[in-house]
């Protein structure tokens, strides 16, 4: 398993507590739009991933990051 | 052609939906008659008014009356200019000087609104490859600053000073950092562990800005706030406050001993874009700072008041944002958004209007109704405000 694929899996183990709708999660879903997140469960969701790889997703990089591909590629970038 | 109001389509439907059901707006309350800081009419029944911030009761005052009308005769209605180019009347100065004198700052800056202040602060301070850390309950003026600047933005989990190390011990060591808090959070009316907050945030080489638009005038030996209560008034850089509280106007300001704040007038675009304000506000406001100086009796009786209510409320059965009475705002938690409204329509119908909120504006899926206290409510509002919910909370149900 690749280092991405390790992160990819850890992602979606971190998102499914708030997988209320429980859709299947690939690289192409996105937070807004099919897991139906507001503002306040991405803040705690984001707040789990940092913890979990002991990074800083700062609120600009948050604005960037819409799939969740987009978001193992920014924590796979900062975990160095 | 798009219509770019369609985004708002959703919003609009909720609201049609709920006024629809024969509530009410919230939002569109109108003030027929203000008749003291406790007592207005709306829809032509005397309504007591618990949902303000004018917490030291200074609207009404008559040497703050005094003063607005003597400076509408002397200086006419408005400055026409910006702070930086024609709009510095002496009476800005004045009002300035009496900040410096209540906070014991070398500085002070007004800007026209509070909004503007942390507007102005958050852009200006902390640019491109520098950090703020922010409480994720903070104000909208503190996000809306931080967006409004090009500095990287990092939210800690609410008061909590543990996230606060965590996240700060983050960031790169070298980069410049700003760590953003408030005394009081104006939700639920809790107030920050300021003390460890700031040792925290000193341990890790950020500055400070502590916002206390709902601490001044009732905490701390001089009124000043939260931070002089904890005692970290050494280790705070910047304080910035309100006129629209407890000082009883509009505007708003940052008070610091730092030794080049001045420059801040010439590069602080909420401060150089816009007029200043009226010479009759500032001069309501230099009146009011002054007087609550001295406001120790108003003091005590606001913290009286929400004691009270606080006890109060909380033996009928309801469930409050705090374990104590925090601060002069008291928020009852109610569970769904339609059991908010009822009871917040249950209460303006019986002659009490408090502030209804919900998400976004609120953390985390919470909705509820926050009561405001003004020192200017007598023991016997109080005890009327408490009749008023028994009541609507029977009618409701939401208590037994």
């Amino acid at each position: 398993m690749s280092d991405r694929d390790q992160t990819f899996a850890k992602i979606i183990e971190a998102i499914q507590p708030f997988n209320k709708k429980d859709i299947e999660l690939t690289e192409a879903t996105t937070f807004a739009g099919d897991l139906e997140w507001d503002s306040l469960t991405v803040m705690d969701f984001v707040a789990a991933v940092e913890d979990e790889f002991d990074i800083l997703i700062t609120m600009n990089m948050q604005a960037e990051i819409e799939t969740v591909g987009q978001l193992v590629d920014a924590v796979d970038s900062l975990k160095g | 052609m798009t219509d770019l109001f369609s985004k708002f389509d959703p919003l609009i439907a909720e609201r049609e939906a709920l006024l629809a059901s024969g509530v009410r707006d919230p939002f569109a309350i109108v003030m027929d008659e203000v008749r003291s800081p406790t007592l207005a009419v709306i829809k032509g029944k005397e309504t007591i008014l618990l949902g303000t911030y004018n917490y030291m009761g200074m609207t009404f005052d008559p040497d703050v009356i005094a003063a607005g009308k003597k400076a509408l005769d002397e200086f006419g209605s408005g400055t026409t200019g910006s702070r930086v180019l024609n709009g510095t009347y002496q009476g800005h100065k004045a009002c300035e000087d009496a900040l410096k004198e209540f906070y014991g700052t070398k500085s002070a800056m007004v800007f026209s609104t509070g909004y503007q202040a942390n507007l102005g602060m958050m852009s200006t301070i902390a640019g491109k490859g520098e950090y703020i850390i922010l409480d994720a309950d903070s104000h909208a003026s503190i996000y809306d600053g931080c967006a409004l600047g090009n500095a990287e933005i990092v939210r800690f989990r609410h008061n909590s000073i543990e996230d606060l190390d965590k996240r700060l011990g983050r960031l790169p060591a070298e980069a410049g950092k700003l760590v953003v808090l408030e005394g009081v959070y104006s939700m639920v009316g809790d107030i920050a562990p300021l003390k460890e907050m700031v040792a925290v945030a000193r341990k890790h080489e950020a500055m400070v800005l502590v916002d206390e638009a709902h601490g001044m005038g009732f905490f701390g030996k001089n009124g000043r706030g939260v931070f002089e209560e904890a005692g970290v008034e050494a280790d705070v850089d910047f304080v910035v406050g309100t006129f629209s509280k407890s000082v009883g106007t509009v505007g708003g300001f940052c008070v610091s001993n730092h030794p080049k704040f001045e420059v801040l007038r010439l590069v602080c675009r909420p401060y150089v874009f816009t007029a200043s304000l009226p010479p009759s506000v500032v001069a309501t406001a230099a009146a009011s700072i002054r007087k609550l100086m001295h406001a120790g009796d108003k003091r005590a009786h606001l913290w009286k008041n929400s004691k009270r209510l606080h006890a109060g409320l909380r033996e009928m059965g309801f469930t409050l944002g705090t374990e104590t009475a925090q601060s002069a705002i008291i928020a009852v938690m109610l569970p769904d958004m339609e059991t908010t409204v009822r009871m917040w329509q249950a209460l303006i119908e019986l002659g009490l209007y408090v502030n209804m909120a919900r998400p976004p504006a609120t953390p985390a899926g919470t909705y509820l109704l926050r009561c405001s206290l003004c020192a200017e409510h007598s023991d016997e509002q109080v005890e009327q405000i408490l009749g008023m919910f028994r009541a609507a909370g029977q009618a409701v149900g939401c208590i037994g």
